[in-house]
């Protein structure tokens, strides 16, 4: 089998791939944007003194946090349509399944990143004179969002690769484009290979840059 | 689009009643084997990172750089369908068909050795949340290097980590789910299948999202009973 | 959030009170006529009759008679342009993506079931085939009877893993590790075929025979066994659709009698792109008379 590799395979499907990963990438963008705008909202609910909101979204965040994102992209694929009753692309179900379980890490960290700035500082903040919006923003936020960042694009990095789990509902991202020519031409080695190593070489780089950032900017 | 017909009682007729069932123990096989490789193995890396010598960090970092960048759904793939091909003619072969259960197997194994770069990852960061200063302290009082870690720092290390740990074995039942791809009838799959033989998609996911919550919260609140019974008072704790 | 599952309730009350059924005409022309768009689904690997092609573009039997089906379509809305759209389906998600509506037409390998007929409606039958096994010409698997010890592979979903079960419950035989392994679609168990995990992958003969003689060396392979289930192929379309229908019925009905059904079928299986060489069955060509209705 060693010595019997053809790369050339990889080559002639460039374009066909390359249309995949453009998907992976429009995916992870979107979800990612979606994910963390749906992420900072739960979290305010979450941190919100009225018990009924925070415990909704406690129960939001919990109930999506148990299940395996390959049910919760099945649930959405199968069942959104059902639900709104009109058209919708397997692009744009995947793409709010993705949004609504990514959102439920996201508001993790960010609710996190909240909390971690000690109580002291606020009761400090406000003995200053400083209204509660006004040491949300001028001494809260700044610290929590230095805290979170590396956090939320550790996530993303994660995400990234989880998007390969629309595989599953033969959506064409780089994964399944590449496993199409890999079991059209019976390349798999060279194929599954490439895929690996793609991702490696990316997220690798991405998780280097994120440590960097991490070091820089730490308080 | 028009009615949905609901068949609940569905799924306690045979055959499917058995396949949730089955494909439930398939998923907690799963979990559970494939912990039981990544808790030994991912602790070893992780104390790999920690030492002193830098071939042994090396090896770690390297490790959990290569396990934690490639998609678990891409290294599925690979064990299944590239790993045999690059074996010696007879041993792919034994791989491909001869070894007990190829699918369940693999993805066991595959499992296994991505949740190890996990948990390495938090046993690393276990260990340096406890200060430099326990560890010389062990050293003076005349503790080998493997004493220290055996006697000192795991022991704290392990308490410490016990939330990220408990998230990380929840990852490893939830992950389970990927076997799929491989042609494991584990509980999504199973789920899938009714849907496929009774077209009762809802009643079906249901079913399975159900069970996952279940375990997860079960898990959850035997970890707590166990944090409390084992924290030791005023340490720090790490976030999960 | 609270909004969000208010409205998530919201609909799955919606869901679940059944809503009137509304007149004959489906909402699958308004929507072609609204969008202007045709939208087909289509598979991978079911070769010559839906996959794709070297050029990474769908082809086959079943799109160049859905292919006449928008046109007709276009024709009958008097649309002065539609644009032909494809979507990639598996076996799992086309009935979902088609009750949805993403897709106004599956044009592939599906079987005219009566299951599936309560989900979802079929045109005419255009082909006739049934289950059959895939093995190496050298594994002396001649049928499902000398299965016992050997692994079996078969695509999730599909009649054909169904058939296989119940001839393999009926007739005692004993798989290697109990159980058919079952993949995703027809490229995923031709992969498990190829590398020796399976013995014999069983589906419709013909697309057994497309993937043979697409594969590496077609001469490895054999197409084996007596039919064990009778598998019709037709278009599907959403249910209660009777104007969508009609143009689709109309249009294979029209192929057969002006003799160009038989071209379509030649340029694909005579011997076809990938030199599958599977002339037209009587019973297909009897099939085709009756679904050439006259005008």
């Amino acid at each position: 089998m060693l010595g019997n590799f053809d790369y050339s395979v990889i080559l002639r499907s460039l374009p066909f791939i390359w249309g995949g990963m453009v998907l992976t990438l429009q995916l992870t963008a979107l979800a990612v944007t979606g994910g963390l705008l749906l992420g900072v909202v739960i979290a305010l609910l979450r941190l919100s003194p009225l018990k009924p909101v925070s415990w909704l979204a406690a129960f939001y965040v919990n109930f999506l946090r148990s299940m395996p994102l390959i049910l919760v992209i099945f649930w959405f694929y199968t069942l959104v349509p059902k639900l709104i009753g009109s058209s919708i692309s397997g692009f744009n179900s995947v793409l709010l399944a993705f949004v609504m379980f990514e959102a439920a890490y996201y508001s993790e960290i960010i609710r996190a990143g909240i909390s971690s700035v000690r109580r002291g500082q606020i009761s400090a903040a406000m003995a200053l004179g400083l209204t509660k919006l006004q040491s949300m923003r001028y001494v809260v936020l700044p610290q929590a969002i230095r805290n979170m960042i590396p956090v939320l694009l550790t996530q993303s990095i994660i995400m990234l690769q989880d998007t390969s789990l629309v595989y599953v509902v033969g959506l064409r991202d780089f994964l399944t484009t590449a496993d199409v020519v890999a079991s059209r031409d019976n390349r798999p080695i060279e194929l599954y290979g490439m895929v690996a190593i793609v991702f490696l070489v990316v997220c690798f780089s991405m998780s280097r840059l994120v440590g960097l950032l991490r070091r820089r900017y730490a308080l | 689009m028009g009615s949905y017909n609901w068949n609940w009682p569905i799924l306690l007729k045979s055959p499917y009643f058995g396949w949730i069932v089955s494909g439930f123990e398939y998923t907690c096989l799963i979990a559970v084997l494939a912990w039981l490789i990544a808790f030994p193995l991912g602790s070893a890396i992780g104390i790999a990172r920690s030492v002193d010598n830098r071939f042994a960090r090396a090896v770690g970092t390297f490790y959990v750089d290569i396990f934690r960048n490639i998609p678990l759904l891409v290294q599925m793939f690979l064990w299944y369908f590239v790993v045999p091909e690059l074996l010696p003619h007879d041993l792919g072969r034994w791989v491909k068909r001869d070894m007990p259960y190829p699918q369940l197997t693999t993805a066991i194994f595959c499992l296994g050795l991505y949740t190890a770069s996990r948990v390495a990852e938090q046993v690393r960061s276990g260990l340096g949340a406890i200060g430099e200063g326990q560890r010389y302290a062990g050293m003076a009082m005349g503790l080998t290097g493997f004493q220290v870690y055996r006697y000192v720092l795991l022991p704290v290390a392990y308490r410490i980590i016990i939330p990220p740990l408990t998230s990380e074995f929840l990852g490893v039942f939830k992950n389970s789910s990927l076997a799929l791809t491989i042609g494991v009838l584990e509980l999504t799959s199973q789920a899938r299948q009714i849907e496929e033989y009774t077209f009762a998609s809802f009643e079906a996911f249901t079913v399975a999202t159900v069970l996952y919550c279940a375990v997860t919260l079960l898990v959850i609140l035997l970890m707590r009973v166990i944090e409390g019974r084992t924290r030791i008072p005023g340490t720090i704790t790490v976030g999960g | 959030m609270k909004l969000m599952f208010a409205a998530l309730l919201g609909s799955l009350t919606l869901a679940v009170l059944p809503m009137a059924a509304s007149a004959q005409d489906g909402p699958t022309m308004k929507r072609i006529a609204e969008t202007k768009t045709f939208t087909i689904g289509h598979r991978d690997a079911s070769v010559p009759l839906s996959y794709i092609g070297p050029d990474g573009k769908a082809q086959g039997y079943s799109i160049d008679i859905c292919l006449k089906i928008a046109e007709a379509a276009k024709e009958e809305l008097k649309l002065d342009k539609m644009e032909v759209k494809f979507v990639p389906l598996t076996p799992q998600t086309r009935i979902p993506l088609l009750t949805a509506g993403t897709v106004d037409i599956i044009c592939e390998s599906s079987t005219h079931t009566i299951g599936r007929s309560r989900q979802i409606a079929f045109l005419s039958t255009t082909f006739l085939t049934g289950s059959k096994l895939l093995v190496r010409k050298d594994s002396g698997i001649k049928s499902l009877d000398d299965m016992n010890g050997k692994a079996l592979v078969a695509a999730l979903g599909t009649t054909n893993e169904k058939a296989a079960q119940v001839e393999i419950d009926r007739k005692g035989i004993k798989l290697k590790g109990g159980e058919i392994i079952k993949v995703k679609d027809h490229s995923q168990a031709m992969l498990n075929l190829d590398q020796g995990r399976a013995d014999a992958y069983v589906s419709d003969d013909v697309v057994l025979f497309g993937l043979a003689s697409a594969a590496k060396n077609p001469a490895e392979w054999e197409v084996v066994g007596p039919y064990f289930s009778y598998d019709p192929y037709g278009m599907m379309i959403a249910r209660n659709n009777d104007d969508f229908r009609l143009v689709g019925d109309a249009t294979i009905a029209r192929l057969v009698s002006s003799g160009e059904m038989q071209k379509i079928y030649d340029k694909w299986f005579m011997p076809g792109p990938t030199n599958i060489n599977y002339p037209m069955s009587d019973r297909l060509k009897t099939n085709m008379g009756l679904v050439a209705l006259p005008e």
